[in-house]
């Protein structure tokens, strides 16, 4: 099969790099060849992030060129449109419709768009969901990451992969449950 | 045992499988993570060191008493690792040693770009180039075989993309490696001139010797593809190139690139028509091959600098990267990194920010942000501890020149301090300058991620040790006025500041507060006391919209521009107190949890 590339995006500390492991180690032990490139450092404080996952046959490059992505999955609004340039022309887009203000906008400086997602979807196919709504209703903020990662297994068509078996194996015992629910709903949201 | 780890990570398992028994490193993106992950295996005692010519020092040491040793750095480490390096080169070892230099191609966070396979002809020791995680398991394990059978140090180049890019990886058990004999050895291991010249004469005939072998080894190697085309690549680059090329070119895989292989380059170039040398930052291998005769392309279509991805190839190949969408990028909004919210660096910024009568000489860390919006805090900054003596040597001519009259102030972190900054503050008080040097004491090693350090009474595998206190040591270096001040108290920050300006001589500040994101550990508790244990809110009524606190480039803070009122994001507030400090109408209240 050709390589697979899946653009995870996002604002430090939103976890992009549990779902980027999650997602990294149920693709290995579903027997494709992966390669996964993060950049960590001076970003980490506030900056933007992204996870770039490629998986297929045998993966060369570990990093997703300017119009390479199959998918873009952004954890945050603003971050979907800076790393667009990313997505294949053809490729698609899962966005949460959540918002973090980066210092320019705090300060004022600059002003924090609100037509993002219309850009978005009027440019290529978009999928919006409400991670954060969703991840309150299951009673911890702190698993919008797996919803959306849940969401992605389900746009790549990744669902055969036993994903709570790869949950059990790389989560503390007292989240097990939770991100299971989580991963589900994610599915469901797209 | 198949897993999928990062570069850093099969280094960490390469040096456990090869039986190595010492590792030191300082910290530093991209190569933090390799002596985090060797400290997991208990067979091998895992250091911190103060700096990078410790670690290596330390580990020509190890080495020396019989022990196979690894030592890891960024690639400016290097430099401050290099006059042992190039002496331990003509030693040789006893237990075989390699050193990591994780380099950064698109300094991604550093200072400068640096082609660290430059040391191997330079330092006259061999250099391996892994290009993916299995690679670098592999290769320290042979670069310890190289190192013993050479009676050599070894250093193996990453790029950021090897050190933080996961592939999968096959791991197996740890070799059994005794410690070698210890025989006292004067020729080999006294530097006197005398038996250093003898060990000049060594290193050629070694060098010769690993030119056989960089022309056997299957570390380099053909693919050929019976194309007319030919890439010759190594490390990431390798992977970018085959993304590129495919099938569709013929392939000279570099892993051993220091001694060139000379005879497989010709031998190579005779299978192909035309030759394209993919190589990230220095044009070091296109030059072998055109001082072989051989015509190449390299640097004449691929830039010199930064990272060779697939879309940077494509553009320097064919005019174009793939297609993309076309967006309104105007709508983007940059998102730099900003000081953490509760960031005791916070305090001392602001206040020094508003200083017309000062310049600053600053350092690599996290303070390295105060040179950003709102502050711009920051004249100059040069090199890891280089704060201070900068400070000093700008101080000097300032007072020369009558129509300057500024005070310099030089800042650096307590990690940076024992790094190579003391050795700056020996030069302000031995040469009798009247520089002010502030050390911005957070606890802990900052920017990398939380590495423990001399002052922060813990060791790498967070065992209690002897925490060297940076006032008495101050003290010790001759420094006659030193300040301790909490950061986050604003009004003892600027009586400290003039304090210290208004002084004709040097001083020292230290300002004391952890950083926020840390562990704290049961002696910060004890010292600062509960932490971090209340958030501040903004009383709208009160609010009169003068935007005073978001000046204080917190990222806890907006500012809503519809009801002109800031506002505190509660999740991020961890209640330092800073803008309640500067709001002149009291409108932000301290909430306890």
């Amino acid at each position: 099969m050709e390589t697979k590339s899946i653009l995870l995006v996002g604002v430090g500390g939103q976890g992009t790099i549990l779902a980027s492991k999650l997602l990294t180690t149920g693709l290995m032990e579903a027997g494709y060849d992966v390669k996964m490139s993060e950049i960590h450092g001076m970003s980490q404080r506030g900056g933007s992030v992204s996870s770039q996952v490629r998986y297929g046959k045998q993966v060369q490059s570990p990093v997703i060129e300017l119009g390479g992505a199959d998918i873009l999955v952004s954890f945050e609004k603003m971050e979907a449109l800076r790393w667009l340039e990313y997505l294949k022309p053809q490729g698609k887009v899962v966005v949460n419709d959540f918002k973090i203000l980066p210092m320019p906008a705090l300060s004022g400086k600059e002003e924090y768009s609100e037509k993002i997602l219309e850009e978005l979807s009027s440019k290529v196919e978009t999928k919006i969901i409400d991670a954060g709504k969703e991840a309150l209703k299951l009673g911890n903020a702190k698993v919008m990451n797996v919803i959306l990662l849940g969401s992605t297994i389900k746009m790549m068509e990744l669902t055969d992969i036993d994903w709570n078996k790869i949950i059990e194996d790389n989560v503390k015992p007292g989240f097990v449950d939770i991100n299971k629910t989580a991963l589900e709903a994610g599915m469901k949201l797209v | 045992m198949k897993k999928l780890m990062t570069g850093n990570e099969a280094i960490a398992r390469g040096a456990y499988e090869a039986g190595v028994k010492f590792a030191s490193a300082y910290a530093g993106t991209p190569s933090t993570e390799i002596l985090e992950n060797i400290a997991l295996y208990k067979e091998i005692k895992a250091e911190w060191a103060p700096n990078e010519k410790v670690a290596l020092e330390s580990v020509c040491g190890a080495s020396i008493a019989g022990a196979r040793s690894l030592a890891a750095m960024k690639h400016v480490g290097v430099n401050v690792a290099a006059d042992a390096l190039f002496t331990y080169s003509y030693q040789g070892v006893t237990g075989g040693t390699v050193l990591i230099t994780a380099d950064e191609p698109g300094q991604h966070s550093s200072q400068n770009e640096q082609d660290n396979r430059n040391y191997g002809p330079f330092a006259k020791i061999p250099v391996l180039e892994p290009s993916n995680s299995q690679e670098c398991l592999d290769m320290v394990k042979t670069a310890f075989e190289i190192s013993e059978k050479y009676d050599t140090i070894v250093l193996i180049r990453m790029t950021t993309r090897v050190c933080h890019s996961k592939s999968i990886v096959e791991c197996s058990d740890r070799l059994d490696i005794p410690l070698k004999k210890y025989e006292k050895n004067g020729p080999k291991y006294l530097t006197l001139p005398s038996f250093s010249r003898k060990n000049r004469v060594k290193v050629e005939e070694r060098l010769n010797r690993l030119e056989d072998f960089s022309n056997e080894t299957e570390l380099n190697r053909i693919e050929d593809n019976k194309s007319n085309i030919g890439v010759i690549a190594s490390g990431g680059a390798y992977h970018y190139g085959k993304e590129v090329f495919g099938d569709e070119a013929s392939y000279l895989k570099i892993g051993f690139s220091f001694p060139y292989p000379d005879k497989l380059i010709k031998n190579f170039s005779e299978k192909v028509e035309k030759i394209y040398v993919i190589e990230e930052n220095d044009p070091i291998m296109e030059n072998t091959v055109k001082k072989l005769g051989i015509e190449c392309h390299g640097k004449d279509i691929f830039p010199s600098y930064g990272e060779l991805t697939p879309d940077v190839l494509r553009k320097a190949l064919y005019g174009k990267a793939a297609d993309t969408i076309d967006y309104n990028k105007d709508l983007v909004v940059g998102r730099p990194p900003t000081l953490c919210a509760g960031c005791p660096h916070r305090g001392f910024f602001y206040e020094i920010a508003k200083r017309k009568d000062v310049a600053i000489s600053g350092d690599i860390g996290c303070y390295a942000l105060g040179a950003s919006e709102p502050y711009n805090a920051m004249d100059f900054n040069l090199c890891m501890g280089g704060a201070f003596s900068t400070a000093h040597g700008a101080q000097q001519v300032f007072d020369m020149n009558v129509d300057e009259n500024k005070r310099v102030v030089g800042v650096l972190g307590d990690s940076t301090f024992f790094h190579t900054g003391i050795n700056g503050l020996f030069n302000v008080v031995y040469n009798k300058s009247k520089a002010i040097s502030v050390i911005l004491d957070n606890r802990i090693t900052g920017m990398t991620g939380h590495q423990e350090n001399p002052g922060s009474g813990y060791t790498l595998q967070g065992d209690p040790t002897e925490m060297i206190d940076i006032e008495s040591l101050v003290r010790a270096c001759g420094v006659k006025n030193i300040r301790v001040v909490d950061p986050n108290n604003l009004a003892d920050m600027k009586e400290t500041l003039d304090w210290a300006v208004g002084l004709d001589e040097a001083s020292v500040i230290i300002t004391r507060w952890p950083c926020a994101l840390k562990k704290f550990s049961k002696e910060d508790k004890e010292e600062f006391g509960d932490l971090f244990t209340s958030k501040y809110k903004i009383d709208f009524e009160k609010c009169i919209g003068c935007k005073k606190c978001i000046k204080t480039g917190c990222p806890a803070i907006s500012f809503d521009k519809a009801s002109k009122k800031s506002f505190i994001d509660i999740l991020q507030c961890v209640g330092c107190g800073v803008c309640s400090q500067v709001c002149p109408v009291e409108a932000i209240e301290r909430v306890e949890m």
